[in-house]
C-alpha cells in the first residue's frame, strides 16, 4: 500500500458568502491546484465532499460540475456524503484511491452553501438524518447537544462554566485565522448570558451556519518531492459508525464512532493519543469537544472538563485544540468542514500557520457525522 | 394486531435471545438475529435518562419543545427511548415518566421529511 502524501491545500473564506455551492467548490478547487502548481487536467479522481446541495439549494451532481469548471474533464468523479463528516469521508476516499493505486493524483474539495435557508430550514435539513422515531418528536442536532450535555455535567460534576470555556477559547483561536466566519473574542459572561437554546446550553456553545469550501491535493509519497519540498503525509485513517438511533447508546456521552475511528488510526500510524501535537476537533457544539477529548484518549472520561479550565487545550497548553477556531469560530459548512480541519493541521505541520502557529509534529483531525452516528478520524504527519 | 392497536401501541422489538430494542431494526443490533416479537411500551413507566428544552425549533415543531431520553424496564433489558415530554415543570434525571399517547407531535408537511414517509402520531412522556 502506497503512504499518501497531501501536496496542496486551500480553503475560502467561511461565513455569509454570496457564491453557491458550485463557485465555493471551484473556488476552492482553483486556490488549490493553485498552490500545487498544477492544472485540472493532471488529475486523475477528484472528490467532492457535500451533504445536501439538492436538498439547500436544488443543485445535484456537482462533481461533474467541478470538473468542467476546473478543466478537469477526463478524472473520475464522485460525491462523497456522510453529513456533517463528509469531509473526513471524502478525506478517506482520497487516501484510498491513491494508496490503492487507482489514482496518481487526486483532489478533494469540500463545499457547502447554507446560509440562504432560514435558522430552522437548515436545521431541518441537517435533522432529516435521524430516524423516524425521532424526526417526528421534532428533534434536532442542537437538541442532541443539549441531552448529552445535562447528563455529561451531571454525570462528571462539571461546571457549566467549563463549557462556555470552550466557546471563549475557540473565539480567541477565531480571531487569528483570515478565513474564520467569526474573528472576534467572546467572554465567559456573554457566553454565559446568551439566550438558551437547547437547555442548559446558550447560543454560544453552537457553531454557525455557514458558506465555505476547502481542498486537499493527494498523490503517493514517493513522488510527492516531484510538486513540493513542503508536504504532510497521512500516517493513520479510520472510520466508523456508531448506532442510528442515538438514544439507542448505552452511554450517552461516549461516541463509539470516535473511540473506533481512532483507534485504527492510532494502529495504522503506530503513534499513541500521546504522541498527537494538535488537534482539530468536531466542536458543532461546545459539549462535543468534551467528548472527543476524552473518545480520543487524550484525556480519561469525565476529566475532557478539566483539560479546558486548567488550559491544556489552549493554544499556548501542551494539546492545543482547534487552533483554527474550530467550527464554533471558524464556521460549519459541513461537506468542507472536515477538509479544512485537515488544512488547518497542514499549516500548522508546515509551519504556515503565522500568528496561530504551535510547535507540531503530529496532527489528528476528527470529523462527526449524524451526532456521533459517523466518525473519521485522520491523523497528519511531517515526513 | 388490528390497525387500531397499530395506532396506539408502542412497540419495542425483541429477539429470540431476549435483547429489546426500540425502534426495531431489520436485524437486531445486539446479536444480528431477525427481531421476532414485539413488546408495547405503552402501559409502563420509564425513569428519565436526561432532558432538554430546545427553543429553536424547526418548521412544524412546537416551540418550546420538551424532550427527554428515558429507559423502560423489560424482563430485565433497559429499552431507551427519545421522545416530547408534556411538560418540563419540576422534571428531572432519574423521575418516572408515563407514556401518553398523541395523534400528532409535528405538522406533517412543514418540514423536509416527505409527510407519507413515515407516521406522524406516537407517545409523549409526562411526569408522574
Amino acid at each position: 500500500m502506497n503512504r499518501v502524501a497531501i501536496v496542496g491545500a486551500s480553503m475560502t473564506t467561511f461565513g455569509e458568502r454570496d457564491a453557491w455551492v458550485r463557485e465555493l467548490l471551484a473556488e476552492a478547487g482553483d486556490a488549490c491546484l493553485a498552490d500545487a502548481g498544477i492544472g485540472g487536467d493532471e488529475l486523475d479522481h477528484l472528490y467532492v465532499s457535500n451533504m445536501a446541495s439538492g436538498e439547500f439549494e436544488g443543485q445535484t451532481g456537482v462533481p461533474n460540475a467541478l470538473a468542467h469548471d476546473l478543466n478537469a474533464l477526463g478524472a473520475y468523479t464522485a460525491r462523497i456524503d456522510q453529513t456533517s463528516s463528509s469531509g473526513g469521508a471524502g478525506i478517506y476516499a482520497a487516501w484510498q484511491s491513491v494508496a490503492s493505486g487507482a489514482s496518481d493524483l487526486t483532489m478533494l474539495v469540500g463545499g457547502e452553501k447554507m446560509t440562504h435557508r432560514t435558522t430552522g430550514e437548515a436545521t431541518d435539513v441537517i435533522a432529516s438524518l435521524t430516524h423516524p422515531v425521532e424526526y417526528k418528536h421534532g428533534v434536532t442536532l442542537p437538541s442532541f447537544a443539549g441531552l448529552t450535555a445535562r447528563k455529561y455535567l451531571d454525570e462528571y460534576d462539571a461546571p457549566r462554566e467549563s463549557l462556555g470555556k470552550v466557546a471563549v477559547k475557540n473565539h480567541q483561536n477565531g480571531v487569528d485565522n483570515p478565513h474564520a466566519q467569526f474573528r472576534k473574542e467572546v467572554d465567559l459572561e456573554t457566553v454565559l448570558d446568551s439566550p438558551v437554546v437547547a437547555d442548559p446550553l446558550r447560543l454560544y456553545d453552537f457553531c454557525p451556519i455557514t458558506d465555505g469550501s476547502a481542498a486537499l491535493l493527494f498523490c503517493p509519497e514517493e513522488v510527492a518531492s516531484e510538486y513540493t519540498d513542503d508536504y504532510v503525509v497521512v500516517s493513520g485513517i479510520g472510520g466508523a459508525t456508531d448506532t442510528h438511533v442515538v438514544h439507542e447508546r448505552a452511554d450517552p456521552t461516549t461516541m463509539g464512532g470516535v473511540v473506533d475511528s481512532s483507534e485504527i488510526a492510532y494502529e495504522m500510524s503506530d503513534l499513541g493519543p500521546e504522541d498527537v501535537d494538535v488537534a482539530e476537533l468536531h466542536d458543532m457544539f461546545t459539549i462535543l469537544e468534551f467528548l472527543q477529548s476524552e473518545d480520543l484518549g487524550f484525556f480519561k472520561k469525565g476529566e475532557g472538563w478539566k483539560a479546558v479550565e486548567e488550559g491544556v487545550t489552549d493554544r499556548d497548553g501542551d494539546l492545543p485544540i482547534n487552533t483554527s477556531g474550530g467550527l464554533k469560530s471558524k464556521g460549519h459548512p459541513l461537506g468542507a468542514s472536515g477538509v479544512a480541519q485537515a488544512y488547518e493541521l497542514y499549516q500548522q505541520l508546515l509551519g504556515e500557520a503565522g500568528p496561530r502557529q504551535v510547535d507540531c509534529e503530529v496532527g489528528l483531525a476528527c470529523n462527526v457525522g449524524g451526532f456521533g452516528n459517523c466518525v473519521t478520524t485522520t491523523i497528519l504527519e511531517r515526513p | 394486531m388490528t390497525d387500531d392497536q397499530t395506532a396506539t401501541s408502542f412497540d419495542a422489538h425483541r429477539c429470540p435471545n431476549g435483547h429489546v430494542s426500540y425502534p426495531g431494526h431489520t436485524r437486531c443490533p445486539d446479536c444480528g438475529e431477525k427481531q421476532t416479537e414485539t413488546v408495547d411500551l405503552a402501559d409502563r413507566t420509564a425513569t428519565v435518562v436526561t432532558w432538554t428544552t430546545s427553543n429553536a425549533t424547526p418548521p412544524g415543531v412546537r416551540e418550546p419543545n420538551h424532550l427527554a431520553i428515558v429507559e423502560f424496564a423489560v424482563d430485565g433489558e433497559a429499552v431507551r427511548a427519545l421522545g416530547q415530554l408534556t411538560t418540563a415543570e419540576g422534571v428531572d434525571i432519574g423521575d418516572e415518566v408515563e407514556p401518553v399517547y398523541t395523534e400528532e407531535l409535528r405538522e406533517p408537511g412543514a418540514g423536509i421529511r416527505e409527510p407519507d414517509s413515515q407516521e406522524w402520531d406516537g407517545y409523549r412522556f409526562e411526569p408522574v
